[in-house]
């Protein structure tokens, strides 16, 4: 039988070669017309640059709008609308950017350092959604047409891992249509950004439908060299089963989220190829190790004895999680922190194989020989498998007489619970956009105050470290700053502030003539996708 | 006939006060939308001026009491989650809804009635305990088994309709329809299938057994007696009388089509208003969630009074006894 697959590629193949021909005749430089049907599980929330932090929104507003730099698929940073960039020589609280020249947004008009200063102003906005990532701006000046300063409040040696996803708008466009400020909902009007945009970007949009189908066109007067993909449809589809079948009937050409337990099945589909890469992601344990009394265990908190952090770690099969839970897909670990940033550290995310009759010394030395009960809470919406690897850890607790009840809720109760200090011993995932050490040190690790220690649940305080952590910030000799984090990560290592589990991987599925990379921040951009 | 009326429309606003007081006093449990609306570099303040900024710190029912307020005046608030007018996202989907809803309605009325009228008539025949048994697994096995079955089947394995969406659209003024286009054609048979088989089923063992019983009553042997055709019989006669309770279940149900079509519009990212509710619950996108409900309770109280009129227009024997009560 002839499956209408190879018909539509049979007739792509077809089109493409009078394409081709049409653009021999004509001298273009565009090798063919390829559309690219990318489907996954959630569609961007808005199309305004500042206003939701979310990964699915930026990942597809990159194919529309620019940001200064640009994180290339091993972790690095590249080059996209600054060419250039350092500290200013005089002054360590400046930022220098070189603009790339010659770049015009999608309504024609010229990129300068002005549109780089309006775009700065809209991000530390009120109701910016990414201000967090622009706590350390002072304000913003452009120098020449193309050299912008941005001043911050002190010196910030790797302010510029923030910028990744930090999208330049075009200041007269923003003030023609009255959006100085990102979605303001109290107001409760919609922004002309929600649905219009302008950007310097590799395609432009045509058409958006919410959560049913966004379609965007080749920028033909982009800077830099043509993409093989010359339309984009991204089409949402919420449900696991579904977006499978989409894959297999040929329906859609990529697949971005394939669910953990149809990997296998893909890859072995003839026609369809699964690439897997690592995922900025880990996912660890975190309990309260500093309160006199536990909520679900009132009068008494085990977690304060070194003894029941260790034997709890020792109890932790990691790799019967990665193959049952995970079939394989996770790159177990220690050291909570993803193996590309800085600071990771190969001898400190070794793990051991579990001990159970250790751990169970452990426990008696503790003075829990009979165990104790407590609860342990997980989302069940949010990371892959989250709620079953609760589950698996639940019995593996249970042969050393922790009796963990698990409490398994939506990310939306889940998360403010954590940061309101309402949880004992809960699961979390991780991710690190800047790349470096700092920002785990910043959330996770810093007693609560001075604006750090916002997911802080283990409630993990220890001034020393906290005076370590804040040096960070402000210290400018690379080297110096790198035996700083080395230290911190052994302190937590030893205090055992996380119970690490593993990394996240991702998996990509799309037909096999699709060259496609695993981007670490599953942030996939279709200017590097290439046909067979 | 007019203060009848009168008092049946307090009641159903009264009704729709309630539902939406439930629902506002369920929100709190739902989650806390600033959790998904914020990144996570968020500091603690910014989440607490964004809560502060939307009313969430507000007690419920002075949440609820603006909510009502502001809905009187038609303005039910932006989305959470898309950013957008909830007035406008809901009318924009409800199309998609509407058409998936009365193409399985019917499909499951017609087929029901006919299968049920057959099954009625063989009741001994071969076809009619394959109806039966197939039927039986209709009501038994989950939507959502249902349509990731016709999916693998119809849109992997032969290939012949599609798996997702609702394909090309035209839209006619403010309602956009599928049904002008083959792609939309296609794409609404397997979501109008997996909605409509439990319907079907239902109505199918509603009019086999009314027909059954009809079919024993005194006037159909009289009937017989006469010497009218089978075919008089069973269909001037029997059927006739077996449709007053079918309607009116069937006008229910299409209530609950619309509304529980979740589901089905999930499995098949059909681009209704279910799925709009469904991902708004889990982003707890209140005033999406809020307008959804009262929209749904709408629909049931519209649909309940017109019942109620309608009983007072189509059954002589209410207003026979109104207006003996009244002498």
């Amino acid at each position: 039988m002839t499956r209408p697959f190879n018909r539509s590629a049979m007739r792509r193949v077809a089109a493409s070669l009078m394409l081709s021909a049409a653009v021999l005749g004509t001298g273009l430089t565009a090798a063919s017309a390829e559309t690219l049907r990318w489907a996954r599980v959630g569609d961007a929330l808005t199309l305004d640059p500042h206003s939701a932090n979310e990964g699915p929104t930026s990942t597809l507003l990159h194919h529309v709008y620019e940001t200064l730099v640009r994180r290339n698929t091993d972790g690095s940073l590249a080059p996209r609308l600054a060419t250039e960039w350092f500290i200013h020589p005089d002054d360590p609280t400046v930022w220098v950017f070189k603009l790339r020249e010659g770049v015009k947004f999608h309504d024609g008009a010229d990129f300068t350092a002005e549109d780089v200063v309006a775009s700065v102003t809209r991000v530390t906005s009120e109701t910016s959604d990414f201000k967090g990532l622009h706590t350390a701006v002072a304000g913003a000046e452009a120098v020449d047409d193309y050299t912008v300063h941005i001043k911050l409040n002190g010196p910030s040696p790797l302010y510029v891992q923030n910028l990744t996803n930090f999208f330049i708008m075009d200041k007269g466009w923003i003030e023609a249509n009255g959006v100085q400020t990102p979605q303001d909902f109290k107001a409760g009007e919609e922004k002309f950004t929600v649905r219009n945009t302008n950007g310097t970007g590799p395609y432009t949009l045509v058409s958006r439908d919410p959560e049913v189908r966004t379609v965007l066109a080749l920028n033909p007067n982009h800077w830099d060299a043509t993409p093989a993909v010359t339309e984009i449809i991204y089409t949402p589809i919420k449900e696991a089963a579904t977006r499978v079948a989409a894959l297999l009937s040929g329906e859609v050409d990529f697949v971005q989220d394939v669910p953990v337990q149809d990997i296998e099945r893909l890859s072995n589909t003839a026609g369809i190829a699964v690439s897997t890469g690592a995922e900025n992601r880990t996912i660890f344990f975190s309990y309260d190790m500093s309160s006199d009394s536990l909520i679900s265990l009132p009068g008494d908190n085990p977690f304060k004895k070194p003894q029941v952090r260790e034997a709890m770690a020792l109890a932790l099969d990691r790799d019967a999680i990665r193959q049952v839970v995970m079939r394989g897909q996770s790159v177990p670990g220690a050291q909570n922190v993803p193996p590309f940033v800085n600071g990771h550290d190969a001898a400190l995310d070794a793990y051991g194989a579990p001990d159970y009759d250790r751990a169970k010394a452990l426990m008696t030395e503790a003075g829990y020989p009979d165990g104790f009960s407590v609860d342990l809470n997980c989302p069940n919406d949010r990371y892959i498998n989250d709620e079953a690897i609760c589950q698996a850890y639940v019995g593996m607790l249970g042969r050393i007489g922790i009796k963990a009840n698990l409490v398994s809720q939506s990310r939306t109760i889940h998360f403010p619970a954590i940061q309101n200090g309402q949880v004992d011993f809960y699961l979390l995932g991780w991710g690190v956009p800047t790349f470096d050490s700092q920002y785990v040190f910043d959330f996770l690790v810093h007693s609560p105050a001075d604006g750090r220690g916002g997911w802080n649940g283990s409630r993990y305080s220890n001034p020393e470290l906290d005076a370590k952590i804040a040096s960070l910030a402000t210290e400018t000799d690379l080297a110096k700053r790198d035996a700083t984090i080395a230290e911190i990560w052994k302190t937590i290592q030893e205090d055992r502030v996380f119970l690490m589990v593993h990394n996240q991987l991702l998996a990509y599925a799309a037909k096999d003539n699709i060259n496609i990379a695993v981007h670490p921040e599953n942030q996939p951009s279709m200017t590097t996708v290439t046909f067979k | 006939m007019i203060a009848y009326i009168l008092r049946r429309i307090v009641q159903s606003v009264l009704v729709m006060l309630v539902v939406a007081l439930v629902s506002f006093s369920l929100f709190r449990f739902v989650g806390d939308p600033v959790a998904t609306m914020m990144g996570q570099e968020a500091s603690q303040a910014d989440r607490e001026a964004l809560r502060d900024r939307l009313g969430l710190n507000d007690p419920v029912i002075v949440q609820f009491a603006g909510f009502i307020a502001r809905a009187a005046q038609g303005d039910f608030g932006i989305s959470y989650r898309l950013q957008q007018p909830v007035m406008e996202l809901i009318l924009s989907r409800l199309p998609a809804t509407l058409e998936l809803a009365l193409i399985s309605g019917t499909l499951a009325f017609v087929l029901g009635v006919g299968f049920g009228v057959y099954t009625a008539l063989n009741r001994r025949g071969l076809l009619s305990g394959a109806i039966m048994t197939v039927s039986l697994i209709g009501v038994s096995l989950p939507t959502f088994l249902i349509g990731i079955l016709l999916i693998w089947i119809f849109a992997v394995e032969l290939q012949w309709l599609p798996s997702f969406g609702r394909g090309e659209t035209v839209d006619l003024g403010p309602w956009r329809t599928g049904l002008l286009t083959e792609s939309g054609r296609a794409s609404i048979v397997l979501p109008a299938i997996t909605l409509g088989l439990y319907q079907m089923t239902l109505i199918m063992r509603l009019v086999r057994a009314e027909m059954l019983e009809v079919l024993r009553s005194d006037y159909i042997k009289f009937a017989r007696a006469r010497g009218l055709s089978d075919r008089a019989v069973h269909f001037g006669h029997a059927l006739k009388n077996t449709l007053v309770p079918v309607i009116t279940i069937t006008g229910l149900q299409l209530g609950s089509i619309i509304a529980f079509a979740i589901i089905t519009e999930t499995v098949f990212q059909w681009p209704g208003v279910g799925a709009l509710f469904i991902n708004s619950v889990q982003f707890v996108d209140i005033p999406v969630m809020a307008a959804y409900l009262m929209l749904i309770a709408l629909i049931f109280v519209v649909i309940n009074l017109v019942v109620d009129l309608l009983y007072y227009a189509v059954d002589p024997r209410l207003r026979v006894d109104r207006t003996a009560a009244q002498h």
